[in-house]
């Protein structure tokens, strides 16, 4: 009667084996690393760039534990964190600019296991240390400045065809024409609606002038929306880059978000300043003829900004953009070869260059203004006089406090312009020490509460209290093996999760060892008892995990970041629950009695 | 063989009834009265706003802490110890037109200029739209793991063991709220989850009663009175109650005790519907069922067919 077929014994062999396997790699725990990548995606890393780095490491007398290439990037192991920063530092200054070393820890498990896909689990930015960024973009920036591109477009068209019109305004999202005839209005909205495709024309009349209004159709919203924040996860990949981290991560979510994870991350207040900013570059003319002082008191001229330098001085400064940083090749930090002060020298491409050498060519004499254009407004950083004419596209910027500053900005320019600007709408940020705190503290939550259900069924069942509590050891091997094939997200909450989904468990256990007393004080044979017990209770035991099972999924479906975690633990622990609760714990039980027909008296 | 509970006979728990509803009634309108008055004290996950938490190597001075922030032009800032002296949480709420992401860069530069050892555990902001979507999705979650168990139930067993139970387990629910409500626990997302978990898993025990009076009701003779099936039930199950909620307070009070400071709401929202979980279970949602009317021929022919195919 209870007897399994060989094959069920060998289903849950097989079954513990591979959970063994999979759940190893999680108590070898981590050893320090870096992690050498190519800025540009475009390079590829190669063997000879491995034996490159190990040479480097050997020249600095740096043991290393192990070098291997896993995706696009180099990665090494040292037997200590004190190498570790020291071959950072080697490695970084021996291969120069083009490659990012970053600090990364890599778990210790043995080659055989890795290549089995055997891997720890995946740690979430609570337990390892980091940031978390959610950030929005602008995406009314965005169709503004579509629209002002289209604006300018449509005055040399016109002019071109030689409509005559009393002016283009930017209303909200739409553009508004005006005319003084039918004719020339008509004339027009013929002429735009075949070269603007992407925009819808409405005419329409005032008492005193015709009016065509456009705005942008639904398809070219969508697809500017698209083609925006494609440009802002590329730029924030670029600047994710520059920063050295490891192992990064940046996803869109929905229409216009972008979540970006920063593991292992330090110095959290600098990764938010190069990532906050909208930084771009805008060059201009400055408008010396202006009048400043009546600027001051609110009448600044039309085709004028009104800004400030960085040591707050006024300037007034023409809307018209010369260049913007799309032109920008490149950008490196320097000095000032003849003040000594420092400078960025920027690098422009083939066209900026081009327009560069014209504008400086015919502005001999007059001022020009660079400005760094940031979310809360432009600043003018520098505005030197044009001496002559400035061909071959290098240009130097001066102006900078710092050095220190003058790397940032040039990093910033390098790094690409953001499409819009974006703001940083949600932040969560775990330092090292506390994610290290976490992980003591999760683990022993689950430890010391295991060890008190253990004793307790071992006392209150006997052998088939410690068959349960073997279970549930059990139990907790399969999650952690689940948790690590899947390589889900393991957060603190998650944690949390693996300690109340054992405590749960046991639930089935006590359910089926009631049955089985039940059945014994009824009178029931021992074997027989056994039998109606596990017959019995499953089907309790299913009704009561299912009703779990509902508010895991729903917390998995509505839930965020660590709540997420503590939902995929509790919806994998049921699963995992009822297959080590009832089966391998019937498996055991089995094996231990049910090889006696003549079962006299169990031990429950 | 170790015993806790051995009945000899059967607890009248039905003929309680009036007693245990009216004990019910009390807590639970103790709970509505102090989430009416008191209000739940959301974190900055639900409201918005901006929590750091700075370790010092030394126990945190916190008056000189707040000068520094005062000085610094930070207004409406609380600073509290957490957990220990050497630990600090500062709270400041969203302020309209301001860079409310980089605040938190201001107050660690600001705590640095007189103390450069303090050192930032973490930083938690929730710009005002995200708190207001992680609201939105929090109640939509209750909703639907309410709906979710309903139908379940519904489907399972019968409409009138659905509602006795869902109500049973919505009065645990209030009363946790209630309870955080009247000692100003904060309330952030973890317990949420925490409570949705406690919907789910107190649910079982109602399963585990219903499932019993069933049985009774199939297997019993006919001239059994309703109550009295009840009570048989329960005091059946009684043992197994009792264990089970035990083994997972152990392991959530070993989360309360060893869990540190995160899980400490977490673990509380936990301890709490567990112990309310085990009363409701038999104290609310049996009297509902009987007062709900459940008869023997709700379950006779029909359901017996159905129990086979889901076996």
């Amino acid at each position: 009667m209870n007897r399994f077929p060989p094959w069920k014994y060998f289903v849950i062999a097989i079954a513990l084996l591979v959970a063994f396997l999979y759940a190893l790699p999680n108590f070898y725990g981590d050893k320090p690393a870096v992690q050498i990548s190519p800025v540009k995606t475009t390079v590829k890393v190669d063997p000879a760039m491995l034996n490159q780095s190990l040479a480097i490491l050997g020249q600095a007398k740096l043991p290393q534990t192990g070098a291997y290439i896993e995706g696009n990037s180099i990665k090494i192991r040292f037997p200590s964190a004190d190498v570790q920063l020291k071959a950072k530092d080697a490695l970084q200054a021996g291969l120069g600019p083009g490659y990012v070393v970053a600090l990364n820890l890599l778990s210790a498990s043995p080659q055989w296991l890795t290549r089995i896909h055997a891997l720890p689990m995946y740690l979430g930015l609570d337990l390892r240390g980091g940031v978390y960024f959610l950030l929005e973009t602008d995406m009314q920036a965005a169709l503004a400045k579509t629209l002002g591109r289209d604006r300018g477009e449509m005055r040399t068209q016109l002019r071109q065809d030689q409509i005559r019109y009393g002016g283009v305004d930017l209303k909200g999202e739409q553009l508004v024409i005006h005319f003084a005839t039918r004719d020339q209005r008509d004339a027009a909205a013929a002429k735009l609606t075949e070269s603007f495709n992407d925009l819808n024309f409405v005419s329409s009349e005032t008492a005193s002038e015709f009016l065509l209004t456009a705005a942008l159709k639904p398809q070219a919203v969508t697809q500017i929306e698209q083609l925006t924040l494609q440009q802002n996860i590329t730029t924030l990949r670029n600047r994710v880059n520059e920063l050295g981290v490891a192992e990064p991560v940046i996803q869109q979510q929905g229409a216009d978000r972008i979540v970006v994870q920063l593991p292992g991350v330090q110095d959290t207040a600098k990764a938010k300043e190069i990532l906050g900013r909208t930084a771009s570059l805008e060059i201009r003319m400055v408008d010396d003829q202006g009048d400043l002082q009546a600027a001051l008191h609110g009448q600044v001229p039309p085709g004028d900004d009104l800004l400030y330098t960085r040591g707050g001085q006024p300037i007034l400064v023409k809307k018209d953009v010369i260049l913007t940083g799309d032109s920008i090749d490149n950008a490196s930090p320097g000095f000032d070869s003849q003040t000594g002060q420092p400078a960025v020298y920027i690098d422009l491409d083939a066209r900026g260059a081009r327009v560069f050498k014209d504008v400086t060519r015919d502005n001999v004499g007059r001022r020009l203004a660079i400005l760094l254009v940031e979310r809360s407004g432009a600043q003018v950083i520098t505005a030197p006089v044009i001496r002559e004419e400035i061909g071959g596209g290098r240009v130097q910027i001066t102006g900078m406090d710092s050095p220190q500053e003058a790397s940032d900005i040039a990093l910033l320019l390098r790094a690409g312009a953001l499409a819009a600007p974006m703001n940083i709408i949600e932040e969560r940020t775990v330092g090292p020490s506390l994610g290290a705190d976490n992980i003591r503290q999760g683990f022993h939550s689950n430890i010391w509460g295991f060890v008190a259900v253990v004793l307790f069924m071992s006392l209150y069942y006997r052998v088939f209290g410690i068959i349960s509590s073997v279970s549930l050891a059990i139990n907790g091997f399969f999650l952690v093996a689940l948790l690590s094939m899947l390589q889900a997200t393991l957060t603190l909450p998650g944690l949390a999760g693996i300690a109340l989904t054992l405590g749960m468990a046991i639930d089935a256990n006590v359910l089926i060892n009631e049955r089985i007393r039940e059945e014994l004080r009824h009178g029931s044979t021992p074997q027989a008892a056994i039998h109606a017990g596990y017959e019995r209770a499953w089907a309790t035991i299913l009704d009561s995990n299912l009703t779990t099972l509902i508010a895991g999924l729903a917390l998995f479906w509505l839930g965020s970041g660590p709540v997420r975690g503590f939902a995929v633990v509790l919806c994998l622990g049921i699963l995992t629950s009822m297959f080590s609760a009832v089966t391998v714990s019937r498996a055991m039980v089995n094996l231990y009695y049910g090889r006696r027909p003549r079962l006299a008296k169990v031990h429950i | 063989m170790l015993e806790f509970f051995h009945f000899k006979k059967d607890i009248p728990f039905m003929r309680w009834g009036k007693v245990t509803t009216a004990i019910s009634l009390a807590t639970f309108l103790f709970a509505v009265w102090a989430l009416a008055y008191k209000g739940l004290d959301f974190g900055v996950d639900f409201t918005g706003g901006t929590v750091m938490q700075v370790n010092y190597p030394t126990a945190a001075p916190i008056e000189q802490i707040r000068a520094d922030l005062a000085h610094a032009g930070f207004k409406d800032v609380s600073v509290q110890n957490f957990g220990t002296s050497r630990d600090v949480l500062i709270r400041m709420p969203v302020k309209a037109g301001m860079d409310n992401a980089s605040l938190s860069n201001g107050v660690m530069a600001a705590l640095k200029t007189n103390q450069p050892q303090a050192e930032l555990r973490s930083v938690n902001f929730v710009g005002p739209e995200v708190g207001k979507e992680l609201y939105q999705n929090g109640s939509l979650a209750l909703l639907v793991v309410v709906a979710g168990i309903l139908l379940y139930l519904a489907l399972r067993f019968e409409w009138r063991f659905a509602l006795a139970a869902i109500i049973a387990n919505l009065h645990d629910v209030t009363i946790i709220l209630g309870l955080f409500a009247f000692f100003q626990w904060e309330f952030n997302l973890t317990v949420l989850a925490g409570v949705l978990a406690i919907l789910g898993y107190s649910v079982n025990e109602s399963v585990v009663v219903f499932d019993r009076i069933r049985e009774n009701l199939r297997k019993m003779r006919k001239d059994v009175p309703i109550p009295d099936i009840i009570d048989n039930a329960i005091t059946a199950t009684m043992s197994r109650t009792v264990i089970t909620h035990g083994s997972t307070q152990m392991m959530v009070l070993s989360m309360l005790f060893f869990g540190g400071e995160a899980l400490h709401n977490f673990a509380l929202a936990l301890t709490i519907g567990i112990l309310f979980g085990i009363y409701s279970s038999v104290l609310v949602a049996s009297p509902l069922l009987l007062m709900f009317g459940v008869k023997r021929e709700h379950f006779i022919k029909p359901v017996e067919k159905k129990q086979e195919a889901v076996v």
